[in-house]
Formats: C-alpha cells, structure tokens, sequence
C-alpha cells in the first residue's frame, strides 16, 4: 500500500509536464488560428480605433512570448484567469459545466462496460454459434458508426418517430433549479433531496445521450471481451474448475470473466480520451450543457482563456481517470506490485 | 477386490477439418479400488484422451463414439450433465501438468476451497469449511496459514499439492493424475510421489497415474498400461511388464530407457515414428515399426490375449 502511494504520487506529478507541453500546443494554435477575440466580439465592422482599444485592454497586442510567459505564472498560480468574451472567469465558467460532463461520461462508461463486456463473454460461450455471430456483427457496426451519426439516429427513431424519449436537454420545463445545488450531478442532487419526479425527468434526459456515448465505444469492448475469453477459457485453471465440478455458468461468469477483464481494464485507461471526445460530441448533438459544448462555443467566439481551460480540465480528467483504472488494476490483480 | 472402474470398446474421436482423429480406438480397461495404475506411453498416443473421457471432459471437437466407463457400475457415458458435475471434484478429481497454470491466479487459495466445498455440499457454513480446507492443508505438509495466498506466492510443488487437496477433500475415491511431475522440478517430483503414496494408503484412493516417464510409474504403480496410437499394447503387473515385456512396443520403451542397474550395451532407439491418427495404419497400429511384423499384422486387429496373468493385444500370442 506505501508503495501505491508512492506510485499516486509518481503520476501525478508527471502530468504536471504533461499539461504544460499540451497547454503550450493550444496556446501556439489558437494564435495562429484566423480571428481573434476581439474581431468575434465586435463583428468585422466596428472601427479600427475601437478594436485596437479592446485588443490593448485584453493584452493581445504584447508579444506573444511575453503573453506566454504570464499565461506560465497564471497557472502556476493556479489561476485560470478571466473569460475573454463575457465578464466571467474561467474557473467559474467550467464548474457550472464539469457535472454535466462527468454524468455523461459516467453513464457512457457504464452502458460500454456493461453491453461490451457482457455481450462479448456471452459470445465468447457460445462460440460459433448464431448469437456469437450476432454480437460480433453488433460489434463491427457499432464501432464503425461515428458519434454524431449515432446520435442523430437516435433521436430520430426514439425522439421523433416513437416520440418516447427527449433529444435535448439534462432536464424538462418543469423541475426546480434549486434541485441541483449540491454537486451538479443531477442523478445524485436529485437522490440527495429525495424528489423523485426530477430524478425520473433527469433519467429519461440522460438515456440518449449516455447510449449514444455507450454504444459507440461497447463495440470496441465487446471484440476484445471476446478474444480475452476465448483466450482465458482455455487456461488450465478453467479446465481445472469444471474437474472439481464447479458449474459452468459460474466459471465463464466469475473465474473467466475476471481474468479477461484485466486487459479489458488497461483498455478502458487507453480509451477514456476517446471517451471525452466522443463526450464532446455527443454534447454537441444533444444540446448538453457541459464542457463539450462549451468548448466548442468558445472556439467559435476564439475565447482563448476558457478554451485552454477547458483543455487542461479535460487533460485532467483523462489523467486521473487512467490513475484509478491503475488502482482499480492492482485491486483486482494480486500480482500487481507498484 | 472391488472394481472401481471398466472401461469397455471406449472409442473417442475429434473430428477436424482434415479427418477423424481415432485419439483412443476400442479401449478396454478395469481397474481395481485401491490400485495405482500407470498409464504409459509416447506423447499424443491418446493417454489424456483417455483420463479425459473419464470425467467427461474432452475439449471440443472430441466426442466418446462408442463404449461404456462404468464408474462403480454406472455408465459415465450415459451420464447426465448434472450427474457428470456432482461426480466431479467429489467422487473422482483430477489433476494436470502444469501446477502452475492449474489454479485461479485471481482466488486466494482458501475461496478456491471454499468454492470446491460449496459446490457439492449445499448449506455447509463457511467456518466449517474453511476448517476443513485448514485440516487438508495440514495433512498435505502445508502450513494452513498459507490459506490466504494467492497462487502466485507458492512454489509449483507446494501447488500442485494444493490441487490434489481440492480434489480430495470431499473424499474421491479416483484420482486421475495426467503428467503431475512433469512440470517440477527432481527433487520436488520424488517427494511429490512420496505424497502420492502417503494419500492412497490413508483415503484408499485408486490413482490413474499418466505418465511418460517410466521412473515414476516404477515407483508407484501397481500395475502399468501400455498404450501405442490409441490402443493398448500391454496391460500387467508393474514389475513383470518392467522384466519381461511381451508387446513389441513395450520391449522397444523399455529398451529405450536409460538403465543405471542394467549395464546396456547400447541405447537403443524404436526405428519408425508414432501412427498418423486420421489415417491409421491397418491392422495392428504399431506393424510398421514392429520388428515381428507378419502378415496377419497387417491386416487384422489384434486380439487381446491372456499371457501370464497379463493382457497383451499382439498376434505373437496368438
Ligand atoms: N482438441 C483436440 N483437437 C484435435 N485433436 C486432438 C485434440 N486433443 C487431442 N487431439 C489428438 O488426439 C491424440 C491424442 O492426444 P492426447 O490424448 O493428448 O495424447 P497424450 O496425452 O498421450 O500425449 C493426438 O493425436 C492429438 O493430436
Ligand atoms: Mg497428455
């Protein structure tokens, strides 16, 4: 357990590297970008006069390395500075979207784990036969389909055409803002007061978007699934379970299941990146509050202090999620030593 | 004496792509409670096939084509799944080749117990059944504090031994063990068989000991099987089989074997290789490489005949 402290500790310092490599990468392109903050703001046709006033107030007439090197002492002050465009920091700009986001994500992660890991050792059992060929067709097409694409036939067929489900929106009309004041994850604000008719409303909101989210990345899940458990059904120790007679639902489930879940979770470390851009996405065709869309709104308004805010936000998202895959490794594997 | 197990005109096939492979053709064996039997001969000859059929465990695509293995004299064979599942691990254990691989690198050793326990004695408590597990351990010369160890933090001994105890603490009567020692290492194979001997006397166990090496089944076995292509050759007791072989096949195994005692002129090698099971030779098996090889060989199955008190499958004693 010292050790995996030690381990903690090892990683997270090296993402302090990380994110500054990445924010100096940002911080060049969105300078080289056509358009500015200011141009976006006051439209092409405000007078010179009037934009080189804003530039100069903003600071976006000092050399680009000097801007650098406060940006640099900015965060190393962890301070993520003022938005740009609209009279409002940074920080405050993405804690009013994060939730958002990570409910999102969490259910995404969920409905992946979920249908792939399930479906693929269920495959796996029934190699060869009609419902292994199903699943992994399943697979393939639903890896090949991009985000959006997914989305907009989602709601096509279940917003629009069966009219069962809502295509935008965390929540309906008629909920209470004061609901959510707790930690932003309405599932859980919505838990915590105990008013069930929000949590109902907040459910049905989240199912498309989490499946949207959850079936494009299961496919990639449900192959590999698939191969581990083939692999791991013929080790030695499942031969050696059905010898002691143990039965067989209970070794493909449970002895199987948790062998090949092993590289399933280094996987699923290397996956959360495409998860949040997936996120992005799905946040974009939902019309989702979070980070995704408010990234993408800031792009188009080249709101530079809260675009490279929200980078080192999700840098650390990634991050820290791939550290409790780590830690979720060495829990479920005793070889694991750190 | 008791039979424990017969085995009658047992045929098991895998059919592949490119054929059947006959992996064990027209086998009949009978073992008596309480004895060791050897089960030799060379690698692919069918040896696991066998072991395998007994607990009906064969891997895809083998399948038993023909024959009985009456276990206390009920048909195996005919068995259902489920009446499959509650012999195994309680009435008849195995164990494989490599201790290594052959346990749950994720379990500790005390929930692979447990889950042996529950799986054939509903409603037993867990404090019971980790005693027993505790007890086992001990009469295995393991301390049983070692219990709550991962498999990986034990020698392959010390695991191998682990196996054995899985398979007997619900008391089985058979053990089928395929290639135990082949995997560790002299020392650790000597005291192996030592336990193995210690076992049989204290549970009456009957041992199916599989084996290609010749030295073990010397130590151990009662009697020795004598199996070539899928057949058997010879079956007889250990020693007259190790003194005077009948089987042309055995005398060539025999032969082949370094001797320290027997001051062997040369070391001699069997001329030929082992049969292609998709398309065995004709007749008897091992004509090809037999050094008595007559025409009726070719031809025609060799029956089995009583020599000697031995049961030896070759036309020479016909
Ligand atoms: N799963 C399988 N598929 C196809 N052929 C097999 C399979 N298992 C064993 N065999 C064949 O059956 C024959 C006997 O194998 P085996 O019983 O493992 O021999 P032994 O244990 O004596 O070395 C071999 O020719 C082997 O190639
Ligand atoms: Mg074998």
């Amino acid at each position: 357990m010292k050790n995996l402290a030690r381990y903690i500790i090892a990683r997270l310092l090296l993402t302090i590297p990380m994110v500054f490599i990445l924010l100096s990468i940002v911080f060049v392109v969105l300078r080289i970008m056509p358009g500015d903050p200011v141009s976006s703001m006051l439209g092409g046709h405000a007078p010179e006069s009037v934009i080189e006033l804003k530039k100069e107030e903003l600071g976006l007439n000092r050399p680009i390395a000097l801007q650098y090197l406060d940006y640099l002492w900015q965060i190393c002050r962890l301070d993520l500075g003022d938005s740009m465009v609209f009279k409002q920091r940074v920080t405050k700009a993405i804690a009013e979207k994060i939730p958002a986001t990570i409910e999102l994500t969490i259910c995404g992660i969920l409905i992946t784990l979920f249908l792939g890991v399930f479906l693929g050792a269920y495959a796996a059992d029934r190699r060869g036969m009609v419902q292994d060929y199903v699943i992994r067709l399943y697979g393939i097409v639903v890896y090949c389909i991009p985000v959006f694409w997914m989305g907009l036939m989602l709601q096509l067929i279940f917003g629009i055409w069966l009219d069962m489900l809502p295509i935008a929106g965390r929540t309906g009309p008629r909920v209470f803002a004061s609901t959510f004041e707790k930690t932003g994850l309405y599932v859980l604000d919505s838990i915590l007061v105990r008013d069930f008719s929000a949590l109902g409303d907040v459910l049905i909101h989240l199912v498309l978007p989490a499946f949207t989210l959850g079936l494009v990345l299961s496919g990639i899940f449900v192959r590999l699934t698939r191969a581990n458990m083939l692999d791991v059904l013929k080790a030695d120790y499942i031969t050696a379970a059905e010898a002691r007679g143990i039965r067989h639902r209970k070794i493909v489930y449970k002895h199987a299941l948790k062998n090949a879940f092993i590289p399933i979770l280094t996987m699923m470390g290397l996956q959360i990146a495409l998860l949040m851009a997936g996120a992005v996405l799905t946040e974009t065709t939902f019309s989702w509050p979070g980070m995704g869309r408010l990234l993408l709104e800031r792009i188009y308004l080249r709101d530079y202090p809260t675009i490279q805010g929200v980078i080192i936000m999700i840098a650390l998202i990634v991050a820290m999620a791939s550290l409790i895959v780590d830690i979720i490794y060495a829990i479920v594997d005793p070889r694991v030593r750190y | 004496m008791a039979t424990i197990l017969e085995i009658e005109d047992l045929s098991v096939h895998f059919p592949i792509n490119i054929g059947t492979v006959q992996a064990v053709q027209d086998v009949n064996l009978r073992l008596e409670q309480g004895e060791v039997m050897g089960l030799v001969g060379e690698s692919g000859c069918g040896k696991s096939t066998l072991g395998f059929s007994i607990v009906r465990l064969l891997r895809p695509p083998g399948k038993i084509v023909k024959g009985r293995i009456l276990y206390h004299g009920q048909d195996i064979v005919q068995m259902s799944q489920k009446e499959i599942l509650s012999l195994r691990g309680r009435k008849i254990a195995m164990i494989f080749q490599d201790p290594l691989t052959s346990l749950n690198p994720l379990f500790r050793i005390d929930r692979q117990f447990i889950e042996t326990l529950f799986t054939h004695e509903r409603g037993l408590d867990k404090k019971t059944a980790f005693r027993r597990a505790e007890k086992m351990l001990e009469s295995l010369g393991i301390s049983p504090e070692r219990l709550s160890e991962y498999p990986h933090q034990m020698s392959g001994g010390m695991r191998q031994r682990i196996m054995i105890g899985m398979g007997l603490i619900l008391n089985s009567d058979l053990l089928i063990a395929d290639e135990p020692t082949t995997a560790l290492d002299v020392i650790v194979e000597a005291q192996f068989l030592d336990l193995l001997n210690d076992l049989r006397r204290q549970y009456n166990l009957t041992i199916i000991l599989i084996t290609h090496n010749l030295g073990n089944v010397a130590q151990l076995a009662d009697r020795i099987t004598v199996m070539y292509g899928g057949t058997i050759a010879e079956v007889g007791q250990a020693n007259t089989i190790f003194e005077d072989p009948l089987h042309p096949y055995t005398q060539g195994l025999l032969s082949s074997i370094p001797n320290i005692k027997l001051d062997q002129p040369k070391l001699k090698t069997m001329p030929g290789s082992p049969p292609d099971l998709v398309d065995p030779p004709s007749g008897c098996v091992f004509h090809p490489r037999c050094p008595y090889d007559k025409e009726i060989c070719r031809v025609q199955k060799p029956e089995t005949f009583t020599e000697d008190g031995r049961l030896v499958s070759c036309w020479l004693y016909g």
